[in-house]
């Protein structure tokens, strides 16, 4: 047990003192979403109007830019496992005395800490957007950016234990990161789409974090408010709307599955 | 005491078998040498001592421990130095060696002198807060060997240490290694395809195509040779080697155009033969026995058949990556 608990610390601490020492990198991660909140905010927010009273477009969208973030930084623990083992530093890590398991979860922890930072930078710039959030809701939304962190850290380090090469690794991503960016309920509200989307949508784990942490921050009540057409702007499965628990359960299981998955997966290929 | 043992060890991969049922045994404080040319199974073997291979056949111990059952044990106690560069390129030489050292839980009374000692030994105190991604390949080199070397291993692996390293930051590499085993009494096993570097081995197996071929120390395998290499041309080579085969009972071998064969005490025996000598000699010479022909004799050919290329050095050392 022991030897896990030094893998997570010694290989999470490596994560984040890399990351803190590619200053692209930190400018990067930081960039993308300020710039995506700038064109939402100015450019689409007076066109689209609101989607149900008192919510405006970009109060709609901003939870799901501080997901996408998320997204993003946790695929990386995927990323990095790849590079290491193309750069030969996984074998230095191999041949450690440390636990399989502790590597693969040390991964996801500073993959997750470098989210969560990037996630609480974007809160708290959100006066600058022009979206107020309480203390209490920020308190609320960091342990859902957690489980949604595990969630993918598990989902990229998955598909990493199985890539042998960064080409091969990248190419796997661009396929998936569309999809689960695009069909989350970031951009539009799930249950306003064609039937088929709404399948799509509601099996994609990005979904239930998107929705969670929109709740939170939009309150209860404005998810079940009813949009133009009668359907609530929460995410509805088998005729019921999810509530932040219920989406938090969902959010556990998977991340709990990914991790088991991504264990079993690197412990079994070296 | 020993320190590693090595039992019938295979591996099997799909379709390659790398290394074939392979047994030796290396003392405590024993320079061991590997030498054999490309895949041969050096590094296989190397993988298998170290845990990070599963045999497919045969036992191994490193310090005691079995290496399929007591991997945590035996990883803790041997350093490990890899064929190709394993360092960190993002982060500055401390923090490379502060990794390894949380890594295998060095205490930090322990590690900070040890650092220092290391890093002093090899010429790298100076420059330990640079990122390593500015440094040259033999910089690299020396600080692995001080990583591999910062928990205070038993013994230490490594896997061709010199490759694509020039000739004075070899001799350089191979005075840290000699002065390491006086003052740690440390075990060393190293694979190499350089014959000069064999010869510092106290003992050397030589490995082709998986299997030990030969096993002593490098002037038993020399003299087991049957002496000195004695080489010449003449006029006529087919009938300067029919006159050697007939008159003295000795085996030579066209090699380039040269008669080669081995005879013991070959100053004593070259001024005579000269004498009596039937066919018109073009050139005679002399000289001790190399490992170089002591692995032509045991496998039939070369280590290297040509020198690798800058390029394929390059792969080697570097794995997958540019
Ligand atoms: N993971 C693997 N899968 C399949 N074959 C492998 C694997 N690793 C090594 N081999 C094969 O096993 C043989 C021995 O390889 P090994 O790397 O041990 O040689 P080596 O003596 O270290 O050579 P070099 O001097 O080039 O490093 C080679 O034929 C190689 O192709
Ligand atoms: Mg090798």
């Amino acid at each position: 047990m022991q030897d896990v608990y030094r893998g997570i610390w010694v290989i999470s601490y490596r994560e984040l003192l890399r990351f803190s020492r590619q200053r692209s990198r930190v400018l990067g991660s930081f960039g993308m979403p300020l710039l995506l909140l700038v064109v939402f905010g100015a450019g689409f927010n007076r066109t689209i109007g609101n989607l149900t009273p008192g919510v405006d477009f970009l109060q709609f969208v901003y939870p799901g830019i501080i997901t996408m973030t998320v997204l993003m930084s946790s695929l990386f623990a995927g990323l990095s496992i790849v590079w290491d083992r193309e750069f030969g530093f996984l074998r230095e890590v191999l041949v450690a005395p440390l636990s399989r398991s502790g590597v693969i979860l040390g991964k996801a922890v500073g993959g997750g800490g470098v989210a969560l930072a990037q996630g609480i930078v974007l809160l708290l710039l959100a006066p600058v957007v022009g979206i107020a959030l309480g203390p209490m809701v920020i308190l609320q939304v960091i342990p859902l950016l957690v489980l949604v962190s595990l969630t993918l850290s598990g989902l990229g380090i998955l598909v990493a234990t199985m890539m042998r090469s960064q080409q091969g690794f990248q190419v796997v991503m661009q396929l998936m990161i569309f999809p689960l960016m695009f069909l989350s309920g970031i951009f539009f509200p799930v249950n306003n789409v064609p039937a088929w989307l709404q399948i799509v949508s509601k099996v994609n784990p990005l979904t239930y974090g998107v929705d969670a942490i929109r709740q939170v921050m939009l309150g209860a009540s404005a998810a079940a408010s009813p949009l133009v057409d009668g359907a609530p702007l929460g995410v509805t499965v088998f005729g019921h709307t999810m509530s932040v628990l219920e989406d938090a359960v969902v959010l556990g299981v998977l991340a709990v599955a990914l991790m088991t998955a991504a264990v079993w997966s690197f412990n079994r290929q070296e | 005491m020993n320190s590693i043992t090595v039992e019938g060890l295979g591996k099997r991969f799909k379709d390659v078998e790398a290394v074939k049922d392979v047994s030796f045994a290396v003392a405590e404080g024993e320079i061991f040498g590997f030498l054999g040319p490309n895949g041969a199974g050096k590094t296989t073997t190397i993988n298998m001592l170290c845990t990070l291979l599963r045999p497919t056949s045969g036992t191994a111990t490193v310090n005691g421990y079995d290496v399929v059952r007591q991997r945590k044990e035996v990883r803790r106690s041997l350093g490990l130095i890899f064929q190709e560069t394993t360092l960190d390129d993002y982060l500055t030489a401390e923090q490379n060696l502060l990794f390894h050292a949380y890594a295998y839980s060095v205490p930090k009374s322990v590690r900070e002198p040890r650092m220092k000692e290391l890093l002093t030994m090899l010429e790298l105190w100076d420059r330990r807060k640079e990122s390593v991604a500015t440094y040259s390949g033999g910089m690299r080199r020396r600080l692995e060997i001080a990583r591999g070397l910062l928990h205070h291993p038993k013994v230490l692996f490594l896997d061709e240490p010199t490759l694509g390293l020039d000739p004075q930051t070899r001799r350089h590499i191979w005075r840290y290694i000699l002065d390491l085993r006086e003052r740690e009494n440390l075990t060393f096993f190293m694979t190499t395809h350089y014959m000069d570097e064999a010869e510092h081995c106290d003992r050397i197996a030589v490995i082709d195509q998986g299997r030990i071929v030969a096993l002593d120390t490098p002037d038993n395998l020399k003299d087991a040779l049957g002496g000195d290499v004695l080489s010449l041309r003449s006029e006529n080579n087919e009938a300067a080697m029919l006159e050697i085969r007939e008159r003295y009972d000795l085996q030579p071998q066209l090699e380039d155009g040269q008669v080669v064969f081995n005879v013991p005490r070959g100053e004593q025996f070259l001024p005579e033969f000269v004498r009596r000598f039937g066919q018109r000699l073009l050139s005679v010479g002399i000289r001790r026995p190399t490992l170089e022909d002591v692995f032509l004799k045991l496998t039939g050919h070369a280590i290297r058949d040509e020198e690798a290329s800058p390029a394929e050095i390059m792969r080697r050392r570097w794995g997958g990556r540019r």
